[in-house]
């Protein structure tokens, strides 16, 4: 057996103890980059074969938290993919105008860049105070950082480039207060959020729901997987709402397919009939 | 003759002009994948795929989410996207971390090859840079596969060929032409 096929075997054990402990099964996931994740934290965790994690899945206190931070860590930032806000902004947003009130369902949320720029999106278009966003993530610690609102400063640069790329119409500079290396989001941004802990694999969905966005965390999950995801999305969306993916992922092939057409040709915003 | 399955190829600053006049050497019915990651702006979208395929006789797309890994492809790595090959012989893409300040990263694209393809996977090294793709050539080797990497002295940008020479060495040191060659050799997923 060489030292790929041990390690192979190593991440079967390792996946099964986390099933069987944890209850979260990561053979749903895309395994290269689980893997790949795994072997960050063995390093991380000072030790030299995958198999020395588990009995620290066992026997340590806070691996869980531990664990669920290296495998839901995602790069984001605000208004990532810009012309996709631009699109937002000016194709879907009027559709939803004409709602009394609207619900907006953010899936795997991370630490919360994505919802703050959709709640700045609203509230430039004086919708924010009708609107509830519930924003949910499988990480609690991501949803603590979410919660804060509070970023590097030295993101902020990228971020107004961002936001005046994706059309912006203030100066990005009265969303945030700076207390030394931080930014601190405008509080009130929150005031419509809600951030809850869900999982996607095992959680039910929302009820009519407008809106829900879910982007780059498909492309993390098996066909099936994504395939459950995708009906669950279609059974929380009201009739003639929208759907928002990354802009590598897509719902032909799902079983949904038919459900939905393509609302903005350049990039994933998909409306249901 | 050992049969090879699948092609990797990693290239950084100098990659526009070195995957043009490389990829023009490679039939059109080539026996097995190539998958690439050359590093580009986060901007920039799928125009090099389809300068490529234009320029080439083999097909040149930009790789997808749950696609097979077909023969007779080549695959582009997307901006802004990692690139993984799994175990089903499928392509898989990420939003982790950058690799070496890059998104595409070779040794992410290397790495999970050398997992998937182990002794039958060759990895190319060409221009570039920085030291991105050291660590996934080393473990193209240590599983068995083939290493070439460009010619230090003939790449545009020597770094990045120079630096996997050094981290991983290489069963081939080869000018971009005899790169051309060996690819051309290839029949059948055996190399003459």
């Amino acid at each position: 057996m060489n030292v790929n096929d041990k390690e192979e075997l190593e991440l079967d054990l390792f996946i099964s103890m986390v099933k069987s402990y944890f209850d979260y099964d990561f053979n749903d996931y895309s395994r290269a980059s689980i893997k790949r994740r795994i072997k960050q934290l063995a390093v991380q965790s000072g030790v030299e074969h995958i198999s020395e994690l588990i009995p620290k899945v066992l026997y340590e206190e806070n691996f869980r938290d531990v664990l669920l931070q290296s495998i839901s860590v995602t790069v984001t930032e605000m208004f990532r993919d810009p012309s996709v806000f631009a699109s937002i902004r000016n194709e879907v947003i009027p559709a939803l105008m004409i709602l009394p009130t609207v619900n907006i369902w953010h899936a795997g949320c991370a630490t919360g860049e994505e919802v703050y720029s959709m709640a700045i999106i609203l509230r430039e278009a004086g919708l924010l105070q009708y609107c509830t966003i519930h924003a949910t993530d499988f990480n609690e610690a991501s949803l603590d950082i979410a919660r804060q609102g509070k970023y590097p400063l030295e993101n902020i640069k990228g971020y107004t480039k961002n936001y005046i790329a994706g059309g912006g119409i203030c100066s990005f500079s009265d969303y945030y207060t700076v207390d030394g290396k931080w930014a601190i989001l405008d509080p009130t941004l929150r005031e419509q959020i809600r951030f809850y802990r869900h999982d996607l694999a095992k959680d039910e969905g929302f009820g009519m729901m407008n809106l829900i966005l879910c982007r780059n965390v498909l492309i993390y999950f098996k066909k099936h997987l994504q395939d459950h995801v995708f009906n669950l999305f279609d059974n929380s969306l009201d009739v003639n709402s929208f759907l928002v993916i990354g802009d590598k992922e897509t719902i032909e092939f799902s079983p949904i397919a038919n459900s939905f057409e393509a609302f903005c040709p350049t990039c994933k915003i998909y409306r249901r009939g | 003759m050992l049969g090879y399955e699948a092609v990797v190829i990693g290239v950084s600053a100098g990659g526009f002009t070195a995957l043009s006049s490389l990829l023009a050497m490679v039939p059109e019915t080539f026996p097995i994948p190539i998958a690439i990651v050359q590093h580009r702006k986060s901007d920039e979208h799928n125009y090099l795929s389809q300068h490529l395929d234009k320029i080439c006789p083999i097909s040149v797309t930009e790789a997808q989410m749950n696609a097979d890994v077909e023969a007779g492809h080549v695959y582009l790595a997307p901006a802004n996207y990692h690139l993984l090959i799994e175990r089903e012989r499928q392509f898989s893409l990420s939003v982790d971390a950058a690799v070496c300040y890059s998104t595409p990263s070779i040794d992410v694209l290397f790495e999970s090859a050398a997992d998937t393809y182990g002794n039958t996977l060759i990895g190319i090294i060409l221009t570039g840079a920085n030291h991105d793709g050291s660590n996934g050539l080393q473990k193209i080797r240590e599983c068995g596969g083939l290493a070439i990497v460009q010619d230090p002295a003939s790449a545009e940008y020597n770094v990045m060929p120079q630096c996997a020479i050094d981290a991983a060495g290489a069963d081939h040191i080869f000018s971009l032409d005899e790169i051309g060659h060996f690819l051309a050799g290839i029949r059948h997923g055996c190399s003459h």
